[in-house]
């Protein structure tokens, strides 16, 4: 299967949040929302950034930046979600390998054998996985698994107005991309075409990484095995020899390809 | 609209003023991005950056309140482009489309004259009797001949011709005169300038995309008017990628006009009866316009027909030649009173309106001077609300300060379904009427509105009918032919077609009604849109408004075969104008119709007659003289825009010695508020997060994620001064009341350098209210009840306030 990718268009993004929506609504990530019911206070804090960060229940969020450059004021508008990256750290670090890349290539969380240790939190470049005290795993961006098993596009995409975001196959992607960078001219950039490997979601920016507050060269966590499994032992707590058992056959059966659940790359 | 949403695509540069798109009408900015995918110029001109201004190749401030002087300033700017490059611009189009070359009358003096006024004004500089602030406009006709033809001059270089008074006029609005009114830099407002100007180019378009912050001022409408003007003078309007657009702030407002939920006009624009008409025969006396040139379609010459088709299908078998159709079943306003919105509010208060049906609308959090609005209510002997939720307005009698004790109307709360749980049409700001289909039933005992109307309908005919009252045939004779059941929505809607009575079938277009009872049309501008089945093979059963075909053949994006759009599904309206005398479009790439020689491609022509070097009329044909209007006899406060400041203001205004309007109706002087006590502007606006008064977004708890407070937007400067940091609580106090709000202090709110003067403006967003799951105060506390001098719409726009860091 071909690698697939979603492309952000900064510069055409209106910051509307119509997908930081639709990801709630289709994902029903309705924990922290905040009803009569559950007393969830919500506050404005000075800025229209609101949830503040990306958390368990906040998958996409867009940030809003005011930055002056030459003397004339920006509104700057960045995606923030799981980049979906092809030298994944979280992947890397998983003690279960609960986080597998899909066929193509997008990182999912197996929320059946995730058991919450949190490296991956630690480990992302980019600050988007995020544990969820209650279930007690790691939750992020699932690339709309579902809905694009069923033929419909992501939900973000979907719910775009501007024409901010596109998904498609990941070749396709980066043409279009590049075509919108070139448009642009001056500092515009297309990221994510070769960092950790190539990432899943491109970006066309009209300006460096950094203004946008992306990293210019975001570094890969690297795993160490034997110092995992035992933090996995100790966050697990009640791991007993069976499940270990199935955990030890699960990877060696991934390694060897003969497991395909979760899909592994 | 002129155009429609898809068109914007076309543009060659795009002016968003009075209006962020991004945030209120974020669908639109597919369109904007087409267009500058395409090399279009985005310009924003806001008092502050918004979404939309982050997306624009230039940002422009300006003081709220001052779009005339802006605009104003371009109209100075091109008038002299146009004398020293007129290869630059459209000559063919302004001297024969619009009224440049008529010949004013002698006596006409103007502003530059008379300290700010025109001629014939009934009071003096900054009058205070509201009986002597109005004019006698005789002074402001143009010259015409023995026949009633306008006189034109030979060349735009006539001293008396409407070309040449503009030119005057606006030759006071100079660059550093924009600077001090509106505080935008000289340099920013030069490249607009430059940059906007460039489309008078025949074959180039600029489209004006405007919304309340344009129309919600004292002079809201000159504003617009003022927009118009600039249009006409770069030959954009009637082109693709052109026009004059509105932004409807509401799925359906576009259609709520159009069937007339304005006091001032019935369905299709037919003007509203007024007590002076004591017969039809008066009525169309008065409200038909006539015209001896040969030249001029005159299109509302066909008023009787459209008013009695009208009759007909409200009162048909009972509306017949012996009783003037049923006319005088109508209600008549008094000539010269106003009834809409503030009006309305204070005649409440005074008590003499005693009973108010809301549906749909929360006014206790969108209506101006809300403390005095919520308390006008108090005096109500009942209420009805019809709606989703039990909004602020349902429960006025339970807001914060009052005691429900000492209230005694009584409250009708009906629930209402949303859009998704009924079927019916959806007319949108592109005039598209697009027939919608109920996809789940709706909660308890909701009901749609044409159940609860036709519920209602029924219970007050029967009172009628048995125990009598003023006018009882006015309800008794009504037609009500939608079924016993629940009414059937496609009944209305072939109603509001119309029938011809002597075949009973649908009436195939407005051209064929008559004046003489014979058809019925429940509004002449629909009527096209359900006909006979077979007529129409893309419409199921007739009904176009249904039609779904994505197909767009024009290349332009008319898309003329999904749904249907007033009149008779032409898209861009005044497309006669989009061609040159002898039926060529100015752009040959983008054109909206083509004079092949025998007929026209493209659009529905504006009438199908030859180009005008072949025999055919003037292209704007809603108008009696055919031509469109730069000069604009028939405006309250002058007819040329001039600049006025709002009714708080914080400076004297620059321009002449009158201060604000000099026509709008005072309503309460005493709650002005002074610039020691409110030294900032303030204005209200929406968010992309939520939506009008609240009730469908603060009530869905993504949203109140999104955006779970009321705030207040103000300049790092200001925060500075009054020691304010960014999150804090602050009070907002204006001479009505005051709201207690999150402060959001930003880059993207700068002072006013005006010339040497510095001005403050923060914003409060409006949506919230008491009730519901997120609550707050609504920036409606601070709005002043003034309105604009044709519209009376509130000024919600620019009003003073002061503001402070909360204990």
């Amino acid at each position: 299967m071909a690698d697939k990718a979603f492309l952000y268009d900064a510069t055409r993004c209106t910051a509307c949040r119509g997908c930081q929506t639709a990801c709630n609504q289709w994902n029903e990530n309705d924990e922290e929302i905040p009803t009569v019911e559950n007393g969830v206070d919500a506050v404005n804090t000075g800025s229209y950034e609101n949830p503040p960060e990306l958390s368990p229940h906040t998958w996409v969020k867009i940030r809003f930046a005011e930055v002056e450059r030459n003397n004339k004021l920006s509104w700057l508008f960045t995606r923030l979600a799981c980049m979906h990256c092809t030298e994944a750290s979280c992947a890397n670090v998983c003690p279960t390998n609960a986080i597998s890349h899909l066929e193509d290539g997008f990182v999912l969380i197996d929320q059946d054998w995730c058991i919450g240790c949190g490296y991956c939190v630690q480990a992302c470049p980019y600050g988007v996985p995020h544990k969820d005290e209650e279930t007690g795993t790691a939750r992020k961006c699932t690339s709309c698994i579902d809905r694009r098993d069923n033929g419909y596009e992501p939900a973000c995409i979907k719910a775009c107005p501007p024409g901010a975001l596109s998904y498609g196959d990941r070749s396709d992607m980066l043409s279009l991309g590049r075509q919108r960078v070139t448009a642009l001219g001056g500092d515009a950039t297309l990221y994510g075409e070769n960092e950790l490997g190539g990432l899943n979601v491109l970006y066309v920016l009209d300006d460096s990484p950094e203004v946008y507050g992306l990293p210019a060269e975001p570094k890969l966590a690297t795993s160490n095995a034997i110092g995992q499994w035992i933090g996995g032992l100790l966050t697990a707590g009640l791991i007993t020899a069976l499940p270990l058992w199935f955990i030890f056959k699960r990877k060696n059966q991934i390694a060897a390809g003969e497991l395909n659940e979760g899909g592994a790359k | 609209m002129t155009n429609h949403w898809n068109d914007i695509a076309n543009a060659d540069a795009i002016m968003m003023i009075g209006a962020n798109p991004a945030e209120n009408h974020p669908a639109s900015f597919g369109h904007i991005m087409d267009a500058i995918d395409k090399g279009a110029k985005l310009i924003s001109v806001d008092p502050r950056f918004t979404r939309s201004s982050a997306r624009a190749h230039i940002y422009a401030p300006m003081r709220s309140g001052t779009d005339i002087a802006f605009i104003g300033g371009m109209i100075n700017y091109v008038i002299s482009d146009i004398e020293d490059h007129p290869e630059n611009y459209n000559l063919e189009y302004i001297e024969n489309y619009t009224n440049s070359l008529y010949l004013l009358d002698p006596d006409f003096q103007g502003p530059a004259d008379l300290e700010g006024l025109f001629s014939g004004y009934e009071g003096s500089n900054n009058e205070t009797d509201d009986t002597k602030r109005k004019y006698d406009k005789s002074d402001w006709a143009w010259q015409t001949d023995s026949q009633g033809i306008p006189l034109r001059a030979t060349s735009l270089n006539d001293p008396n011709c409407v070309f040449q008074h503009l030119k005057s006029h606006f030759s006071r609005y100079t660059p550093t005169m924009v600077n001090a009114i509106c505080g935008t830099p000289e340099d920013t407002f030069l490249e607009v300038c430059q940059t906007y100007a460039a489309v008078g180019k025949a074959g180039k378009t600029g489209t004006i995309m405007y919304a309340m912050g344009t129309t919600q001022h004292t002079h809201g409408a000159q504003n617009i008017r003022s927009y118009c003007i600039l249009q006409l003078l770069l030959g954009n309007i009637g082109c693709a990628g052109g026009g004059i657009n509105a932004l409807r702030g509401e799925s359906n407002v576009q259609g709520s006009t159009d069937h007339c939920l304005l006091f001032h006009i019935l369905p299709g624009y037919l003007k509203v009866p007024q007590s002076v008409d004591s017969s039809l025969a008066d009525y169309i006396a008065r409200s038909t316009p006539t015209s001896n040139d040969p030249l001029s379609l005159n299109w509302w010459k066909n008023t009787p027909k459209y008013i009695v088709s009208l009759l007909k299908a409200w009162y048909g078998d009972a509306a017949t030649s012996a009783n003037d159709f049923g006319f005088h079943y109508l209600p008549k306003i008094n000539a010269g009173q106003n009834y809409s919105h503030i009006s309305l509010f204070e005649a409440m208060d005074d008590g003499i309106i005693k009973g108010l049906m809301c549906w749909g609308q929360n006014v206790a959090v969108g209506g101006p001077n809300a403390n005095l609005e919520r308390s006008a209510m108090d005096k109500l002997d009942w209420l009805v609300v019809a709606d989703m939720w039990q909004t602020e307005t349902a429960n006025f009698w339970q807001r914060p300060g009052a005691d429900p004790t000492d209230i005694q109307t009584e409250v009708f709360l009906l629930p209402a379904l949303s859009s998704y749980e009924k079927e019916g049409s959806v007319t949108n700001s592109s005039r598209w009427s697009q027939w919608r289909y109920k996809c789940a039933d709706g909660p308890g005992e909701a009901e749609d509105d044409l159940y609860m109307l036709t519920a209602i309908y029924r219970e007050l005919k029967e009172l009628y009918e048995t125990e009598g009252g003023p006018n009882a045939e006015a309800i008794t004779n009504l037609t009500w032919d939608y079924g016993s059941g629940h009414p059937d929505v496609h009944k209305v809607a072939k109603e509001i077609n119309g029938y011809d009575l002597t075949t009973g079938k649908l009436m195939a277009t407005f051209g064929a009604l008559k004046d003489n009872g014979d058809t019925t049309s429940g509004n002449w501008l629909y009527c096209h849109s359900y006909v006979e089945p077979g007529t129409d093979a893309t419409a199921p059963d007739g009904n176009r408004a249904a039609r779904r075909d994505p197909t767009d053949t024009s290349g332009i994006g008319l898309y003329s075969n999904w749904s249907w759009c007033w009149p008779v599904n032409r898209r861009i309206i005044y497309n006669r104008a989009s061609v040159d005398l002898d039926g060529n479009p100015w752009d040959a790439a983008q054109p909206v119709i083509t004079w092949t020689g025998s007929g026209w491609t493209g659009d529905v022509p504006d009438g199908g007659a030859p180009p005008m070097n072949q025999g055919g009329y003037y292209p704007f044909i809603m108008k009696p003289e055919g031509l469109s209007r730069l000069y604009g006899p028939g405006m309250a406060e002058g007819p040329i825009p001039e600049h006025y400041e709002p009714w708080e203001s914080p400076i004297d205004n620059p321009m002449s010695n009158q201060q604000s309007n000099p026509a709008f109706k005072i309503w309460r002087p005493e709650e002005q508020g002074s610039t020691s006590e409110y030294p900032y502007v303030c204005s209200t606006y929406r968010i992309s997060e939520h939506w009008q008064g609240g009730q469908m977004t603060r009530n869905n708890p993504w949203l109140v994620k999104l955006q779970p407070e009321p705030f207040c937007e103000m300049s790092e400067e200001l925060a500075a001064d009054k020691g304010i940091e960014n999150g804090d609580r602050v009070i907002v106090r204006s001479k009505r009341g005051e709201v207690n709000v999150v402060a959001v202090v930003t880059k993207r709110f700068k002072p006013f350098e005006m010339n040497g003067t510095t001005v403050h403006q923060v914003g409060v967003v409006w949506h919230w209210g008491y009730t519901g799951l997120s609550t707050g105060d609504s920036a409606n506390l601070l709005t002043p009840h003034v309105g604009d001098a044709n519209t009376m719409i509130p000024e919600y726009k620019a009003f003073l306030v002061n503001v402070e860091k909360a204990d």
